[in-house]
């Protein structure tokens, strides 16, 4: 048997059901190992004792009928968990602790899965690298003093490292696809309404998605299967027939349209991606599906578009954090010098920054001029994949402009930092299901993904796609363990 | 169009946010590269076209107007910066 960290999701579950691991000893392993991993600053808040005592009760009764039977799971700190801080990576939120448990982190422990601990973000999930965090950034595993992507980069990192078997982040422009294209790892944003946003700290209500991060496509269909549910507690949730993902996984795509568009072919993207995605369009082809090429003209003002409704939401979600009835709070001689330094001193420079773009864009006089054209360029958005898709069953992309970048490298320049989610943006403005996959590497060894993206609630055939991608691409992560201590 | 130093202190005010003059100044500079990129958007013509307002296209639900009765005081007040068993506590309002 291999390292018992090392095990995909598939290889834990199986064993732990025939008895040939406990989840004590899983989940020993898992914090033995974060033990010595300080340095990658994956953890915000650990519940490494709790952990151990869950799995001892689990052994002590085990029910293999279960999905996530006694596995033990670290998640993104954006997810509400009952009685375990949770802090979105900002100081504003540093002292919270929830009462109540998010659905989708609910889901996992219905399913036997026992919580590890909450994992590095960047704040408020706003950011392509996890340096806004207000408690450090994180490191990627692939090698020291890279961005692991953002903002699940504690997440990916975690995946990437060997920390946790699979994790949830949270995708609001491609927060969960670039840090898995960054790292090495698969991720998967569902179709919006997919997976209830009861008790995520929100950022963009319209764009939000929670999603799998996994090490393999396999593992990716088993945990969307547990996360994706109907929940009255959401008002976008979806009630529609969920598949049983894994069960139907396959990689047979024999058929299958897949779309390729002009647009993505993006101004000075390096030529190792250009080639990159030629390599998956020629392993689709040899899988037998039909490659068209296609256009989506609007490509280029999602980003612009993005910026706009993302910070808008923000500005209107975070209005919230007052320091009246939970989190920081400063001291003032008024309510409203209360306010105002509470938020001054709670929030870090790029979300004062998203709160500041959000309140002029919504402010008197500018609403139409900014807000409005923006929801109408997203509607034109929309519309480029309706179209694409009554000619195509899925679309193939590279999953990011570049590969992981040194940790400071853009920290200075807000927009360069944007540009990183170029790719992903376009499919949270038209709510769809998308998922990259590692695909290959550049000339420094560095991870890159290629995309697929689905019609709405199509997550079946995305990960089919991806599958038979997989098998072909047969991608290896080459990680060191440098950052491991004694 | 441009961004003034007036207009970023009229907005941290609008968003509750004190901010001194120096990070006034950066804020100008940064939200002027952002709304130059953001500007983009207006070489479309978007006279004829509906704002899409939600993404997932169902209505809102009704639910059944339930009691669902449970003391949650407790966890509500549990997360209040300055403790106080009954009510959250701000500074004084009324003179």
């Amino acid at each position: 048997m291999s390292d018992i960290t090392s095990q995909s999701l598939f290889e834990l579950t199986s064993n732990i059901k025939e008895k040939k691991l406990s989840s004590e000893e899983i989940t020993k392993a898992f914090i033995d190992r974060a033990e010595k991993s300080k340095k990658l600053n994956v953890y915000v808040t650990d519940n490494f004792e709790k952990a151990i005592d869950q799995s001892k009760k689990f052994d002590s009764n085990p029910n293999f009928d279960l999905k996530l039977p006694g596995i033990p799971i670290a998640v993104k700190d954006l997810f509400c968990t009952n009685g375990v801080r949770t802090t979105a990576g900002s100081k504003i939120l540093n002292n919270f602790v929830p009462t109540y448990e998010s659905t989708v982190t609910q889901n996992l422990w219905s399913q036997g899965a026992i919580l590890l601990g909450k994992l590095n973000c960047d704040e408020f999930a706003m950011g392509s690298s996890n340096e806004t965090s207000f408690f450090g950034n994180v490191q990627n595993p692939v090698g020291e003093n890279l961005v692991p992507g953002g903002s699940s980069g504690g997440s990916s990192a975690a995946v990437a490292a060997n920390l946790t078997p699979v994790t949830i982040g949270t995708d609001t422009g491609g927060s969960i696809r670039q840090p898995a294209s960054f790292t090495g790892t698969v991720g998967l944003k569902p179709t919006y309404g997919s997976c209830s946003r009861y008790g995520i700290v929100a950022f963009a209500s319209s764009l939000d998605q929670a999603g799998p991060m996994t090490k393999n496509v396999r593992d990716c269909s088993m945990f969307l299967e547990v996360i994706s549910s109907f929940d009255q507690k959401d008002s976008t949730s979806i009630d529609y027939k969920r598949n049983c993902y894994s069960k139907e996984l396959s990689k047979d795509i024999k058929g299958k349209k897949i779309g390729i568009p002009k647009e993505y072919r993006v101004d000075n993207m390096p030529d190792e991606i250009e080639q990159l995605w030629k390599n998956g369009i020629s392993y689709a082809k040899d899988c037998g599906a039909e490659i068209i090429d296609i256009s989506l003209p609007h490509t280029n003002y999602a980003l612009p578009t993005y910026y706009i409704v993302a910070p808008a939401e923000a500005s209107s979600n975070l209005a919230r954090y007052d320091g009246v009835k939970y989190g920081f709070r400063s001291p003032g001689q008024n309510l409203i010098e209360m306010y105002e330094k509470t938020r001054s001193e709670g929030f870090g420079d790029e979300v004062k920054r998203r709160i500041m773009i959000g309140t002029y864009v919504l402010s008197s006089g500018y609403y139409d001029a900014y807000y409005l054209k923006a929801q109408k360029v997203r509607q034109l958005i929309k519309k480029d994949f309706d179209d694409a898709f009554s000619k195509v069953d899925a679309i193939l992309t590279p999953s990011t402009p570049s590969s992981a970048f040194k940790i400071g490298e853009k920290t200075n320049d807000p927009v360069s930092m944007y540009l990183n989610d170029i790719f992903t943006v376009p499919i949270n403005l038209a709510g769809l299901p998308g998922i990259s996959i590692p695909a290959g590497k550049d000339k420094n060894n560095y991870p890159l993904g290629l995309q697929v993206i689905g019609k709405p609630f199509d997550e079946q055939n995305i990960l089919n796609i991806s599958y038979a991608l997989e098998d072909k691409i047969n991608f290896k992560n080459d990680i060191s363990d440098w950052w491991l201590s004694e | 169009m441009s961004i003034d130093l007036k207009t970023v202190k009229h907005i941290s005010k609008l968003a509750r946010i004190s901010i001194d003059d120096e990070k006034a100044n950066k804020l100008k500079g940064d939200l002027n590269n952002i709304f130059e990129f953001i500007e983009k958007l207006n070489e479309l013509n978007t006279d004829n076209v509906q704002a899409l307002t939600s993404i997932a296209e169902t209505t809102l639900r009704f639910r059944k107007d339930e009691i669902k009765s449970e003391n949650i005081r407790e966890k509500i007040l549990k997360n209040s910066p300055e403790e106080n068993k009954d009510f959250f506590v701000v500074p004084k309002v009324v003179e």
